[in-house]
């Protein structure tokens, strides 16, 4: 049934009995043309893709948990695209323009919100830094703009200009359709979306194996509900990418770290925007439901415990109620974590691997969220053609091997 | 007066003799001192006290503690200390109290939102995610972000954040103890006495301001031969005479971390109507704990049948609690229900002070047990096999309608019974949350049909209730018992445990109950499970209906267990229904993790002091002063303050540098250089460690002499720079940039802890210690020779990149001979101590010469127009040695050093790397942007790759002319070529040069 407000009214009066499942739960096949491991948000959109643009929809997408349940569902969801190097301002502007037209492409709300993000600059270096961004930016067509303080407190009323702060906030650079979504719509309406075209989200089964023919070549998955066969075999499991490459003895160039974020209880409307604060850690926006949503920078110690540290939520704290001295009577509701795989040049993994048949799409650290549409799509191309989308190629395995790098965190320490 | 009029002639914890005076939404009101809000309302007969999230159903105070998921209401106090979603039932009655409702208008008896509550069919869970895509004739996502999303969001929220600054101080503690016991009802007593007997340190925490939990609201029977009411003032006596305990009251353990770290949140003065304002609000305290005791208790759950939300519907235990504690009865006439025998000791207790008992409802068909059996003889009217199936009232429960349930699950209508209030137990769920947060598993006991704490993950043990153990005696005895094992786990021996005699008790046979859930019929009213939230049995219903079958997925649809009481009162009736629904088990919809805090805790309180200046500690050199004295403009380095530009009379910044420039080229200036990093390498293998962190040569370095050496990463890339001097064979004084001095010093410890332990390297941190005065300009030796003792100045014995040790203005000095403006220059090293009185003299003598101070800007400005790079300026991290014209600096004869391996991977031997160079505007006083891009064509089109970008750019006043460095892709063959910047306002031509702008020979450095 299609989702719509005529339908709402109409289920409404006859008690919203007869909605269907959002997607079957099936029990899995023996064998698929494309196996997707990890469901995820960016699995999840592979998946849709895969069946929606290419046609291949005997695709199951195997969880070991339930999906959206990874970092999908633990993110603080912002979205922007106003990033430094070509490659990047590529996939992520790819990836927005996606965003734009989401809700109606999936037929389900996904809340995207293009309420602005700001990201402020503390010292002499964060301008220059930003300003580089706001000028390449312009060039490539992606909107960004510099702010001065009282600029940026005009667009954002509770933030605390005053010359007195530790770190006073000399400006901003303000992205504008930039802005937050629902991340369980997201995964949600993805899934939903490929199970109305026939791919099969198996959860609670978790891959354990990755079977090779004698050529070395993917044949399939061994998995906790049994072998599955696939020629071809997507892995997209974020923090645990390593332990599933190392499935097929490839060894990634991923650290995995805990990183933390946390919501107040709902307040109404003060913040209207989302504010990020690179050099002293601050990321906060409000949600629809009213609740401050804040995330830290990461842990600083690479582990798989999805609870980090106490000094990292003080530390983002700290930083919030000096920026925004009338949230500090507020009260933190809920803290969790998430383990983000990160690369060396920070920027994802999206393409081939040395194992035929062998896809991966990894490395999104902490702030892939924002590149889920954009990279399932992508994605979705390269396992069906078989080699890298244009917009894929540049995020290649082998760039670690060429040198080739695309350091986004270098030139600004953007986090998220 | 006892303030209000349902306040019980005698008994409680309350004093009746002092009278409170307090506002509700503006009413004046009475209550009694030790009363919470909560209690001081309903002895004032108000139930209603706030209204719902969704529909705004008008709602009452359920609880008396803080799982309390309805009545949350502002406290307002002046100057930014207001406070919203505050629980009533936890906040402190004091004189003047002021309290607001939230969510409502214009106001709580009549609220508009309550429309939501009539259109509640168009509303159920999730309804959001399938509508407000259209309508189709408008743009994408134009009406989403432009009208439903606002009016969403304007409906949303509970209160409103204060609008000024919170002016109150946040302090923070860390401690050690041996035992730490969170929660001070009798299992936590006993385990706190037990285990300070052993003679363990221990701290005791309790959210409440009294501490004796459950104790503090019996009202019959006694321990060894003492009234129970009275058993928990006893035991803190006894524990405020052991010098190593330490009663927190007030102080809620909020978190459970890794290797037994407990956070705690502790309330000072909220409840003091009018505190000290020098003193803190809250505390946050850090507690590392070998052992944890666990006694938190267990929380009542709400019955779910149709209209449970209405105010005067309240959970029995919280009744008895009001009754007993705080002497408030909950109305006239009562209703108890529920599916175990605490219903029966509340309907006693509630009788025993007049409240008329309409009915006392069992769901049970056959229950038997002693409480029973004294409520029967009491005569009071007991049905059993009866269930609540709904009720009546607008702003207060007036009726409730009663059902039988028949073997084929269908309710036979049994009547309705007025009353003004109803009590309800559904049972009580463990309060495994802390347990949980450790990372302990869970297991589910079937028969009680509740989580209890399973395998620990830390040393911990839950006592008491959260534990399962049921009865007063039992509870006594675990917590006891977890005191000594805890003593023990902490090396302490057994001591002679404790008997407790418990007598008179109404012990409860049964008391977590079956959770009550009945289905129900279509068309039924609507039945709360998560109250805040207005999730419905129905919306429960209709997650598992679309295919949701995790808990987490069905809380996330439905968010059910995501209000502000995170689940407390619902999680096990809302996991209940959805396994009936499902027709699983509980354990196989599986329970959704407990995360911290277990209750909300102020951001202020994580901040601590961390605020103004103490927001990260400011650091200042000793030379910081003076240039304060001379009005020096300052900017934030890392965490240094730098002296900036020293403005004289009316000059602007502008016009400060450009002196300073001029000054230091034609004469002489003085630099303050102390915040750059310095790290001392002492040891047999100093050279051979230096070789391998950095691309130079350094066997080869003499000693007295200095080298400008390179840091790359392991990828390749410049990361940091600093000129090095070897004293002797086995010492180096090494310089890092002002923000690189404890990465480089991490790096270099990671390198020699892990890759290199056979290496007799030694590694410290000097930065501190020396003061550095940079001394640049042609005039730079006339003004320092004169004060220096012991060594000779001259050209010939101090050649440029040099080092020696001497006095300087009677000081002992390491004196380089090296620059960084292309001029005649030295650096002073003296310890800091000295740095002031060194830098005095020095400066005096300057200033005779016709020279002046200069700050960092003019540092940059002298230092690009030599084309000296500064790392984070011109390098990004994706920048190697030769894109700098560096590559002469590497020592090609070595075996390796860190990054080498990289550098020759395919990209780095690119011809077509961006490079270093200069760029020269047409218009001499044209200024390019830090950061713009350079382009070869004047009108790029959208999506040009760009050649590559401005990384420095300022005016250069002793060349008369703006310069700029710049990063452009195989820049070093484009020179004398003309390219663009394109900005804004259109594209600023610029001539491509070399990086190297004033003297290029370099002839004044050798001077
Ligand atoms: C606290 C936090 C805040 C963040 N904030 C932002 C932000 O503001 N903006 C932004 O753009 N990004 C943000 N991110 C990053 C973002 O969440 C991730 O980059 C993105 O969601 C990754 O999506 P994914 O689908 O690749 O991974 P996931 O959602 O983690 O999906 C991977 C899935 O693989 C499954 N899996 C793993 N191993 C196996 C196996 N062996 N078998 C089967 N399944 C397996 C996992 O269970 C999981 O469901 C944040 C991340 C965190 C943790």
């Amino acid at each position: 049934m299609q989702y719509s407000f005529l339908n709402l009214v109409r289920q409404g009066l006859s008690g919203h009995q007869d909605w269907p499942a959002q997607w079957r739960s099936p029990e899995p096949k023996t064998a698929y043309d494309v196996v997707v491991v990890g469901a995820g948000g960016h699995g999840l959109a592979t998946a849709y893709y895969l069946a929606k643009e290419h046609g291949i929809t005997n695709v199951a997408v195997l969880e070991k948990g339930w999906l959206g349940g990874g970092n999908t569902g633990r993110n603080t969801t912002i979205i922007r695209s106003n990033y430094l190097w070509e490659e990047s301002e590529a996939i992520y502007e790819h990836a927005l323009r996606l965003w734009e037209t989401l809700s109606r492409e999936l037929n389900y709300n996904v809340m995207y919100s293009p309420r602005g993000v700001m990201m402020l600059a503390h010292n002499v270096h964060d301008v220059q830094v930003f300003k580089r961004h706001v000028h390449a930016n312009r060039l490539a067509g992606i909107d960004n703009e510099w702010l001065s303080p009282e600029e940026a407190k005009a667009f954002c009323p509770p933030l605390n200009i005053s010359r007195q702060l530790r770190y006073p906030v000399l400006g901003g650079a303000l992205q504008r359709r930039g802005g937050v979504a629902r991340h369980d719509a997201v995964a949600w309406g993805y899934a939903r979306g490929a199970d109305r075209l026939g791919v099969d989200i198996i959860q609670n089964c978790e891959v354990t194996g990755i079977r090779r023919d004698i050529n070395g070549a993917v044949e399939g998955v061994e998995t906790t509900r049994g072998t599955i066969k696939a020629k071809k075999v997507g892995v997209v499991a974020a923090g645990h990418t390593s332990v599933l490459m190392a499935m097929a003895s490839l060894r990634m160039p991923i650290e995995s770290f805990p990183l933390q974020a946390l919501v107040s209880e709902p307040i109404k409307p003060v913040l209207p925007c989302v504010v990020m604060s690179n050099s002293i850690h601050a990321y906060i926006s409000q949600s629809d439901k009213g609740e401050l949503v804040i995330g830290a920078g990461t842990d600083v110690y690479t582990s798989y415990s999805q609870t980090g540290g106490l000094h990292i939520t003080t530390h983002t704290l700290e930083a919030i109620a000096e920026l925004f001295p009338t949230f500090r009577r507020l009260r933190m509701m809920r803290n969790w974590g998430g383990i983000v795989d990160v690369t060396p040049d920070r920027s994802p993994i999206i393409g081939t691997t040395p194992v035929p048949g062998l896809f991966v799409n990894c490395g999104w650290g902490t702030g892939g969220f924002k590149a889920t549409p954009g990279s399932g799509h992508v994605f979705a191309a390269t396992i069906a053609r078989g080699e890298p989308h244009p917009i894929a190629a540049p995020f290649s395995l082998e760039r670690f091997v060429t040198g080739r790098l695309i350091d986004e965190a270098a030139a600004a320490a953007v986090a998220h | 007066m006892s303030a209000g009029a349902f306040r019980t002639a005698t008994g409680g914890r309350i004093d009746r003799t002092h009278t409170l005076r307090f506002t509700f939404d503006g009413r004046p009101l009475q209550g009694c001192a030790g009363d919470t809000l909560a209690s001081a309302l309903l002895a004032n007969g108000r139930h209603l006290v706030g209204r719902s999230f969704k529909y705004h159903r008008p709602r009452g105070i359920v609880t008396s503690g803080s799982e309390e998921p309805n009545a949350l209401v502002t406290v307002v106090r002046d100057g930014g200390r207001t406070t919203p979603n505050l629980r009533a039932t936890q906040v402190e009655l004091y004189d003047g109290l002021t309290a607001i409702s939230q969510n409502r208008w214009p106001s709580l008896t009549r609220d508009l939102g309550a429309i939501n509550d009539k259109l509640s069919l168009m509303f159920p869970a999730g309804f959001y995610y399938k509508t407000f895509m259209g309508p189709r004739f408008l743009p994408e996502n134009w009406a989403w972000t432009k009208v439903f999303e606002p009016a969403i969001r304007r409906a949303a929220g509970l209160g409103r954040a204060p609008t000024s600054a919170d002016p109150d101080r946040y302090a923070s503690r860390y401690a050690h103890c041996d035992v730490l016991v969170a929660g001070a009802g009798p299992a936590g007593l006993a385990a706190a006495l037990a285990a300070a007997e052993a003679g363990a340190r221990v701290i005791v925490a309790d959210e409440q301001s009294e501490m004796g939990g459950s104790l503090l609201s019996a009202s019959r029977g006694a321990i060894n031969g003492v009234p129970t009411a009275q058993c928990a003032a006893d035991a803190l006596a006894q524990l405020a005479g052991h010098a190593r305990v330490r009663l927190l009251p007030r102080t809620t353990v909020f978190g459970y971390f890794a290797q037994n770290m407990a956070g705690l949140a502790e309330r000072i003065s909220d409840h003091d109507p009018s505190p000290d304002p020098e003193g803190p609000r809250e505390r946050l305290w850090q507690v590392r704990a070998r052992h944890v005791v666990i006694a938190t208790g267990a929380i009542e759950r709400p019955l779910v049948f149709s209209n449970n939300d209405r105010p005067g519907i309240m959970l029995a235990g919280a009744a008895l609690t009001y009754l007993n504690r705080y002497g408030v009865t909950p109305g006239q006439r009562a209703v108890i229900a529920g599916s175990h025998d605490g219903i029966y000791a509340a309907a006693l207790d509630l009788a025993g002070v007049g409240v008329e008992v309409a009915a006392v409802l069992d769901t049970r068909a056959d229950p038997q047990s002693a409480a029973m059996a004294a409520a029967l003889d009491a005569g009071l009217p007991i049905r059993t096999g009866t269930c609540i199936v709904g009720s009546r009232g607008h702003l207060r429960v007036s009726e409730i309608m009663i059902g039988a349930p028949m073997a084929d699950g269908s309710i036979r209508d049994a009547g309705r019974i007025p009353c003004d209030c109803l009590l309800m137990s559904g049972g009580w769920t463990p309060s495994v949350h802390l347990f949980s947060q450790s990372r302990g598993k869970l297991r589910f006991d079937a028969a009680a049909g509740v989580f209890l704490p399973g395998v620990s993950a830390q040393s911990e043990t839950s006592a008491g209730a959260c534990g399962g153990a049921s009865g007063l005696a039992a509870v006594i005895e675990s917590g006891a018992a977890a005191g000594r094992t805890a003593a023990q786990a902490c090396g302490f021996g057994l001591g002679r445990a404790r008997a407790y005699r418990v007598e008179g008790i109404l012990e409860a046979t049964e008391a977590t109950g079956h959770v009550n859930a009945p289905r129900l019929p279509q068309g039924m009213a609507k039945a709360f499970v998560d109250f805040q939230n207005d999730v419905t049995s129905r919306d429960l219903e209709l997650a598992a209906r679309e295919g949701f079958r995790s808990i987490e997925h069905i809380k996330r649809y439905t968010t059910t267990g995501m209000a502000t009481d995170q689940g407390k009162t619902s999680n096990m009736n809302a996991l209940a229904l959805v396994s009936g629904t499902l027709n699983t088990t509980v354990p196989d919809v599986g329970l959704t993790t407990f995360r911290q805090p277990y209750t909300p805790v102020t951001f202020g309180t994580l901040a601590g002091m961390a605020r103004g200046d103490l927001f990260d500690p400011i650091r200042r050199t000793s030379i910081d002063g003076w240039a304060q004295g001379k009005g020096a403009a300052f900017e934030d380095v890392g965490t240094w303050k730098r002296a900036w530009y020293f403005p004289r009379a009316k000059e602007d910044m502008h016009a400060a540098v450009a002196r300073e420039c001029r000054t230091v080229r034609a004469a002489v200036g003085v630099f303050d250089a102390s915040t750059l990093g310095k790290i001392e390498v002492v040891g047999p293998d100093a050279a051979e460690f230096l070789e391998r962190m950095y691309v130079n040569a350094f066997k080869a370095l003499k000693p007295g002499r200095c080298r400008y050496g390179i840091l790359l990463n392991e990828a390749g890339f410049v990361i940091d720079d600093g000129v090095i001097a070897r004293l002797a064979q086995d010492r180096f004084h090494v310089t890092t940039t002002t923000g690189g001095a404890a990465s480089v010093l991490n790096m270099m410890e990671d390198y020699l802890q892990t890759e290199w332990p056979d290496l007799q390297v030694w590694l410290t941190s000097t930065t501190e210690q020396w003061a550095v005065i940079a001394v640049q300009g042609p005039r730079a030796r006339d003004v320092i020779a004169p004060l220096v003792d012991g060594a000779d100045v001259g050209g010939e014995a101090l050649p440029h990149m040099s080092v020696c040790e001497a006095k300087v203005a009677g000081v002992p000095a390491r004196l380089f001979r090296v620059s960084f403006t292309g001029e005649l220059g030295f650096e002073i090293n003296v310890p800091v101590g000295a740095g002031r009185s060194v830098w005095e003299a020095v400066a005096a003598r300057v200033e005779d010469a016709g020279g002046c101070a200069y700050g960092t800007e003019a540092m940059h400005v002298l230092r690009a127009e030599k084309g000296y790079i500064i790392v984070g300026q011109e390098t990004d991290g994706t920048v190697i040695p030769e894109d700098l014209g560096l590559g002469w600096a590497i020592g090609k004869s070595k075996a390796d050093f860190v990054g080498r391996r990289s550098l020759v991977r395919p990209d780095m031997i690119r011809t077509d790397r961006k490079q270093l160079v200069g760029l020269l505007t047409r218009g001499r006083d044209v200024l390019l942007d830090d950061g713009a891009q350079v382009t070869s064509v004047a009108a790029p089109a959208k999506g040009t790759a760009a050649l590559g970008h401005v990384t420095s750019s300022y005016h250069s006043s002793v060349l008369g002319k703006s310069i700029a460095l710049a990063l452009v892709r195989g820049g070093r063959g484009l020179m004398g070529q003309r390219l663009h910047v394109p900005m804004p306002k259109g594209a600023v031509e610029v001539e491509v040069v070399s990086p190297v702008f004033y003297d290029p020979k370099g002839e004044k450095l050798n001077g």
